[in-house]
C-alpha cells in the first residue's frame, strides 16, 4: 500500500521543499534524512554573469535519483504559472509531473482558486501531470480532480506559518470525497502536525519551512520521516473510539489484594 | 558590420553582435552546458534549436534555472 501518483509508486509519503536552507550541503543532508523521493524546486531567472563554477541545485539533487517537482511559487496568474511550468518541462527534459500553485494574496500567500482551476485545465490539456496546491474547500478540491489533476494538495494552514492543521474537518471531507491522492501542503510546524495529517488519512505530506527553519534541520527531517510513518501506521491500525465520559481501567478489576483495616 | 541585436534579457536591456544564435548567446554569457531553459517572447525555445535558431532585434528572452523552493 504505497503512495502512487500518476501511476508511479513512491516508498516515502513525505515530500520536501528545497528552499530556505543555509547552503546546498545542508539541503542535501536534510533531504537524505527525510527519506523523501519527491522534492520541489522553484524556477527562476538565472543570474547573468554568475560564476560558471557555481553549484547547481540539480547537481546536488540529481533527477536520476529524485523525482523533481517544479513549482509555480510566486505566480499570481494562470498564465504565469503555465509559462513557468512549460519552462520547467524543457529544463527537466520533458518531465511532466508538476506542482501548480497560483497565489492570490502577497501577505497570506493564500491560493487564488479560480486562477488555479484555469491553469490546471490548460496544463492537463498540454499533457502535464498536475499536483495542485489548493484551499481546503472540498468542492474546489473535487473540481481539480475532475479537471484531471493527479493529486490535490490542500493547505493545513498558511505557507511558512508553521501553524499546523487548522481545519482537520475540511481535510477529512476532502479525503473522503476525492479519489486521487490528497497531500497536505503548507502549514506543518512540527512532527506531530505531520502525524495528525497522516492519521486523518492523507496520502502524504509536503513541507519545507518546518524542516529548513528548525534549529537542527537535519534532525527535524528525520523526525518528520518518523512522524509521517507513525501517522500512516496509526491510520491503518485504526484508532480506538473516543469515549469522553466513560473511563475504563486497563488493569483487571478483580483479584485485588485484601484491603487492610 | 551589421547593427547589433538589442534584446531584453531577464528583464534587462542587452546588446550583442549579429548574427546571434542561442548557443552563441549562452557561450557569451558563460552559461553554455548548464541545465537551463529559454523562453523567447513567451514561447519555449527547445534545446535542440539552440544551435540554429537566431535571435532577432527586440526579442524578450528569459533564461531560467531550478533553485531551492517549496
Amino acid at each position: 500500500m504505497k503512495l502512487v501518483i500518476a501511476g508511479k509508486t513512491y516508498g516515502s509519503r513525505l515530500l520536501v521543499g528545497t528552499g530556505k536552507y543555509r547552503d546546498f550541503d545542508e539541503t542535501r543532508r536534510a533531504i537524505e534524512a527525510s527519506g523523501a523521493e519527491i522534492v520541489t524546486v522553484a524556477i527562476r531567472r538565472t543570474n547573468i554573469g554568475q560564476n560558471a563554477a557555481e553549484p547547481n541545485l540539480l547537481d546536488v539533487l540529481p533527477p536520476s535519483r529524485f523525482t523533481i517537482l517544479p513549482n509555480t511559487a510566486g505566480c499570481y496568474s494562470a498564465q504565469d504559472a503555465v509559462r513557468t511550468l512549460r519552462l520547467a518541462r524543457e529544463l527537466l527534459d520533458g518531465h511532466s509531473l508538476v506542482k501548480l500553485e497560483v497565489l492570490g494574496d502577497a501577505q497570506s500567500l493564500y491560493p487564488n482558486m479560480p486562477e488555479t482551476l484555469v491553469a490546471a485545465k490548460t496544463l492537463v490539456a498540454e499533457g502535464f501531470e498536475v499536483m495542485a496546491y489548493c484551499s481546503d474547500d472540498p468542492i474546489l478540491a473535487k473540481q481539480l480532480e475532475e479537471l484531471g489533476c493527479v493529486a490535490v494538495m490542500p493547505l493545513a494552514s498558511l505557507i511558512g506559518s508553521g501553524m499546523g492543521i487548522i481545519n482537520p474537518w475540511n481535510l477529512q471531507i476532502i479525503i473522503d470525497r476525492v479519489k486521487v491522492p490528497v497531500l497536505v501542503d503548507a502549514g506543518i510546524g512540527t512532527a506531530s502536525d505531520a502525524a495528525i495529517a497522516m492519521e486523518l488519512g492523507c496520502d502524504g505530506v509536503l513541507m519545507n519551512t518546518a524542516i529548513a527553519k528548525a534549529r537542527d534541520p537535519v534532525r527535524m527531517a528525520g523526525a518528520m520521516r518518523l512522524a509521517v510513518e507513525a501517522g500512516r501506521e496509526a491510520f491503518l491500525a485504526g484508532r480506538m473510539a473516543k469515549k469522553p465520559y466513560e473511563a475504563a481501567p486497563s488493569s483487571p478489576e478483580s483479584g485485588l489484594i485484601q484491603k487492610t483495616g | 558590420m551589421p547593427a547589433p541585436i538589442r534584446i531584453t534579457l531577464n528583464g534587462a536591456p542587452r546588446e550583442f553582435p549579429a548574427p546571434l544564435t542561442f548557443s552563441q548567446l549562452l557561450h557569451d554569457l558563460a552559461l553554455a552546458g548548464r541545465r537551463l531553459a529559454i523562453e523567447r517572447n513567451g514561447e519555449i525555445v527547445p534545446r535542440s534549436l539552440f544551435g540554429d535558431a537566431r535571435l532577432a532585434d527586440g526579442d524578450r528572452i528569459e533564461v531560467v534555472i531550478a533553485v531551492g523552493g517549496g
